[in-house]
């Protein structure tokens, strides 16, 4: 049985576990509130974005740009992974790696090569125990990235794209769906498949300058660059979603335990003193006889 | 004539202005435009420089790169990678990103750093001139 020093000393110690999880769960709810407003922030651009895009591409078909061109002989794909940096998030980084790494696997069964490029240090620490070949990695930017990071990385997938190393490109990252709700999503972003947005035929003639096909070999390259963002923006909101909720539990499960080991703790104290009074009812007993 | 133009600059990280203005001038990817009140409906990517608005009689300046502008009678939207007011324009760094450049132009050997390089140097005189011409038109 444990001794009464013991218990008191593990109370301490959950308590100041408690301590910690409680301070993360401040700061996870800080910095999500700080990253849904970069989304809403981001939200009048994407919208704008994908209405003139819709507008443009209605009419254009695969042979207009190399971007929308779908190849019948593929060889490689690039899988780019959005992680956080840090973990005790729960099971949302374990997720989006299961995810990416399926993936990789189905592809690989198919026979094709599978580059990665990581954003997030959990997604690329797992991705090289797996022994993927990993192409670009980008850690501690989850923090404070903007959208050059992600102009970086798309301009890099489109390049391989057109010189042929990669054929396809799917982007993994964490959606943010409500407080309590963040699933992996794998989304085709090369070949850009689908006139994406939706065609308001708002009966507009507009005077395109340069030309329409000037126009979308400028907007389809922004195109890849506003998913790969959107894709490290959600992720961002949805790790710190995961995180607070993580806290939440384990703040709770603390209390729990403090509770039991408060309980343990009085019950070792009360046996200690029936103890005691025993031994000296017992002594005056002996004494008397 | 009373009518006036709502302008709109996005980017990816926030909405830099939504105003009523009289005049905007734009950069565009084929020359300068103008617009007035009751333009037609137009769409035009943008190149890296210097938009600006006619507001009260004041004029202020814009500085833009990478971006598309939508122009439709009352309104004109702009979309653009990176965009900031001439008030808000850090001289310091544009000048320091223009010596780096510069000193790049001089070194890069291959062909991508050089456009690269070129892009950047466009951008910081882009934004040394904007906020120069700011300063001029007394705006900030």
């Amino acid at each position: 049985m444990a001794s009464l020093r013991d218990v008191k000393t593990k109370i301490g110690a959950v308590k100041k576990t408690k301590q910690i999880t409680k301070a993360m769960n401040m700061v996870a709810s800080a910095k999500l509130r700080n990253a849904q407003s970069r989304i809403e922030r981001f939200k009048p651009y994407a919208q704008k974005f994908f209405e003139m895009l819709g507008d443009l591409a209605a009419g254009a078909d695969e042979s207009v740009h190399p971007l929308l061109a779908k190849r019948e002989e593929k060889t490689t794909v690039g899988i780019v992974i959005v992680t956080s940096d840090r973990g005790l998030c729960g099971s949302f980084n374990a997720n989006l790696i299961k995810a990416a790494l399926k993936l990789a696997r189905e592809k690989k069964a198919e026979g094709l090569g599978v580059k990665f490029y990581c954003v997030g240090k959990k997604g690329r620490d797992a991705v090289r125990k797996a022994e993927h070949e990993i192409v670009v990695q980008y850690r501690d930017v989850m923090n404070s990235f903007d959208f050059t990071l992600a102009s970086k990385l798309g301009g890099e997938l489109i390049n391989s794209f057109l010189d042929g190393t990669l054929d396809e490109v799917v982007l993994v990252y964490g959606e943010f769906i409500s407080m309590a709700r963040q699933v992996p999503v794998s989304q085709t972003v090369l070949p850009i498949s689908g006139t994406p947005g939706e065609s308001k035929s708002s009966g507009k003639e507009y005077v395109y300058e340069p030309s329409v096909e000037g126009l979308l070999a400028e907007l389809l390259p922004r195109f890849v660059k506003v998913q790969v963002y959107r894709g490290m923006l959600d992720t961002s909101a949805s790790e710190h979603a995961a995180r607070m909720s993580a806290m939440d539990n384990a703040t709770r499960a603390c209390d729990d335990m403090i509770g039991s080991l408060t309980l343990l703790f009085n019950k070792t104290r009360q046996a200690a003193i029936t103890r005691d009074l025993m031994d000296i009812v017992g002594g005056a007993e002996a004494l008397k006889g | 004539m009373s009518k006036k133009l709502l302008l709109e600059i996005v980017t990816p990280d926030r909405k830099v202005l939504s105003q009523d203005v009289d005049y905007v001038g734009a950069p565009g990817a084929l020359g300068e435009f103008g617009v007035l009140p009751n333009h037609i409906p137009f769409l035009s990517a943008l190149g890296i420089g210097n938009l600006y608005y006619k507001d009260d009689g004041k004029t202020h300046y814009v500085f833009v790169s990478g971006g598309f502008a939508e122009v439709s009678p009352e309104k004109v939207t702009v979309l653009a990678e990176a965009a900031e007011k001439a008030a808000d324009i850090d001289l310091e760094r544009a000048r320091k990103a223009q010596d780096r450049a510069q000193q790049r132009l001089q070194r890069a050997q291959e062909k991508i750093d050089h456009a690269r390089a070129q892009a950047a140097l466009r951008r910081s005189i882009a934004r040394l001139s904007c906020r120069n011409s700011g300063e001029k038109a007394g705006t900030c």
